[in-house]
């Protein structure tokens, strides 16, 4: 599950113009960046900082949805949601080692997420209220996470790219299993309908938002774009997920919470009404409704989790001397 | 209908251990473990969800898998104690994985040759999977046990804790016995011989249990697993009859 | 405190294929490792063997060195077989 667009990366670099240029054209040419090669730091920094606000989404994202596991309504769907935060917690683990092959370690990354330097994507500070949440994060979070990833897998940096086949391999069943649910609920009784139109409600602005700023207010976008880190800019994309999102809602006899949503003959797509970027600010500077807590939760597990990690390097030290010692 | 009643304390042991289980989902002490644990988790809800379907056939009065799991109190669950217990650190998790495990494995290998082809079928599926828990959570308590002074410490805590409820494992159900599923009894020597190097290997000593805690098999649980069925059962319970 | 070390994960997807480079975790020793890589990598039927190696334990080829390691090759056209001209009349070889 992917978050917004790059918060806060400096692209910043000081190599020489010739490096630099030659550095353009294997991009240009398509030419995939391994971790041993030689790139600008700027290149370097912004990736270190967008592969990990990516990891840091997928474990914080295990939360919200970690929420309804225990309380899952069918045990088919309490089977399927594990496994999806299953998915969630390895889509982290593959992102965080893909970071490490530029020279930043997991605990590094970790640090800087329980201490708040990291940011991660604003989507999972909102709080899971009902069932219904659990289908609707499949269907939309989920959904423009996918529009999202989808390019991802074209990066120039190889071990992104190769973690994201993976990732979007194995995120192809969360949207369905979303949809599903969602569907389940809009064809059940009237409180599951209400239920589900007021996750909608709830949760429809929040993953515009996903897609980051305007273009026009988004810094680290050109640069991006031209090193290939990001395909597509962010208001194309969320105007793929628009499009794509608001015939399945009409499917489902469910309401976009748009009243200015209007489908736009001239350019093909729908035009939407405006975002409150102020609250998408707030959210992205750690002010959102459950930011405190995710974090807690992180830390938490992470120092309760001590004793075990240092037991298991302990125990391997002790196996490692009686090896030695049996030689 | 003993069939019927012994299939789901089985279904029950699956479901509540499988459900506690899943509270780690998100709060493991590593990344690796956050996969590792619902792996386990989700192994056991398909025992469960097969077993509880396998039940209501059984039955044959119209309940199927939910209705059992979701519409029943703690007072018909028929769940090992062992199972609902908390899930306490990592060291409480692991130790009572393995306990559970080192059980189930010659229990279904026992009932390969079931007369009852769904249990046939469970146990083929399920030896493999009771294998690796063994192994895995073995792995974690030798690791522990012969870790760090604070892990040895907690090791040992979860030993005297969980040691008292491995009695109920060897008894048999309140359905009496069942020619379609093995004699419980008969398993403490398996049992017995899969922990033996772990604790020796971890350093752990198995305490003598002068009083075993049992009654999950006749409804008398502990006071955790009421507060369990409340958050699983809440939703399904708040709308009668939807579907989902 | 020292850092878990880091594993490289090798899949072998059925026997007859060559294991293949899938990702990287963390362990704080093989036995770990393994467990970890099975649990991690392994989900969805993708594998019937794994290697882990520590990723210490690599040694690679210097990407500076690609030009002399690799381009001197490119001109020995001869190590291929559309490289002799048979006739079409003797058939496949």
């Amino acid at each position: 599950m992917y978050s917004q667009g790059l918060i806060g990366a400096d692209g910043r670099t000081t190599e020489t113009p010739e490096f630099l240029q030659a550095f353009q054209k294997r991009i240009d040419a398509e030419d995939k960046i391994e971790p041993k090669d030689a790139m600008p730091e700027g290149y370097r920094k912004t990736l270190v900082r967008q592969i990990g606000q990516h990891a840091h989404s997928e474990i914080v994202g295990m939360l919200p949805e970690g929420n309804w596991i225990t309380r899952a309504p069918s045990l088919r769907r309490k089977a399927a949601l594990l496994a999806k935060v299953q998915d969630e917690g390895g889509h982290g683990l593959y992102l965080y080692a893909a970071a490490e092959t530029l020279g930043v370690s997991r605990e590094e990354m970790t640090e800087e997420l329980l201490s708040g330097k990291a940011k991660y994507s604003s989507i999972f500070n909102y709080p899971t209220l009902s069932w219904a949440d659990i289908g609707i994060i499949g269907w939309l979070v989920d959904g423009a996470a996918i529009m999202n990833q989808i390019p991802l897998c074209r990066c120039s940096f190889g071990p992104y790219a190769r973690a994201m086949i993976r990732v979007c391999k194995e995120e192809s069943f969360h949207q369905r299993q979303g949809y599903e649910i969602v569907m389940t609920l809009a064809q059940g009784t009237p409180e599951q309908k209400e239920m589900a139109q007021d996750a909608l409600n709830r949760w429809w602005w929040p993953s515009l938002m996903m897609f980051g700023p305007h273009d026009a207010d988004s810094q680290h976008s050109d640069q991006s774009m031209a090193w290939k880190i990001k395909r597509f800019t962010n208001d194309e994309l969320r105007q793929k997920f628009i499009d794509a999102t608001v015939p399945q809602a009409e499917y489902l006899g469910l309401t976009v919470p748009d009243a200015d949503l209007a489908w736009n003959e001239a350019k093909g797509g729908y035009d939407h009404g405006p975002i409150d970027w102020g609250e998408f600010w707030r959210v992205v500077k750690g002010h959102g409704p459950m930011a405190r807590d995710r974090i807690k939760a992180r830390k938490k597990a992470w120092d309760e989790g001590a004793w075990v990690r240092e037991a298991a390097l302990a125990h391997a030290e002790k196996r490692a001397a009686r090896k030695i010692a049996a030689e | 209908m003993a069939l019927f009643e012994a299939v789901l304390e089985l279904a029950d042991d699956h479901l509540v251990l499988g459900h506690r289980l899943s509270e780690w989902c998100g709060h493991a002490p590593m990344l690796e473990e956050d996969l590792a644990l619902p792996n386990m988790a989700l192994d056991l809800i398909g025992t469960a969800r097969t077993l509880y379907d396998h039940a209501a056939k059984l039955e044959g009065r119209g309940r199927d898998e939910d209705a059992l799991a979701y519409l029943r109190g703690e007072r018909e669950y028929r769940n090992l104690l062992l199972c609902e217990r908390p899930n306490g650190d990592f060291a409480h998790t692991m130790l009572r994985q393995l306990y559970f495990a080192a059980f189930m494995q010659p229990y279904w290998t026992a009932a390969l040759g079931s007369a009852d082809e769904t249990i046939a079928g469970v146990a083929g599926k399920a030896v493999k999977e009771m294998a690796y828990h063994i192994r895995h959570a073995g792995e974690w308590v030798i690791r522990l046990g012969d870790g760090t002074e604070e892990s040895a410490a907690r090791m040992q805590e979860a030993v005297v804790e969980l040691h008292p409820y491995t009695g109920e494992l060897f008894e048999e159900g309140a359905a009496g016995d069942v020619a379609e599923l093995p004699s419980r009894a008969v398993m403490r020597g398996a049992w017995t011989a899969t922990l033996q190097p772990i604790f020796a290997e971890a350093l752990l000593q198995m305490p003598e249990v002068p009083y075993p805690q049992t009654g999950g098999r006749s409804g008398l649980h502990g006071e955790g697993l009421g507060h369990l069925l409340a958050e699983m059962q809440s939703v399904y319970r708040a709308h009668p009859g939807a579907s989902w | 405190m020292t850092e878990t070390p880091l594993w490289e994960v090798f899949i072998r997807p059925r026997n007859g294929l060559a294991h293949k480079h899938v990702g990287s975790l963390h362990a704080a020793d093989e036995v770990l490792a393994l467990q970890a890589a099975r649990d991690v990598y392994t989900r969805r039927g993708e594998g019937v063997s794994i290697w882990v190696v520590p990723s210490v334990a690599i040694t690679a080829s210097d990407p500076d060195h690609a030009a002399e390691n690799f381009e001197p090759t490119a001109d020995k056209i001869y190590r291929h077989p559309t490289f002799y001209d048979i006739p079409d009349d003797v058939g496949h070889m």
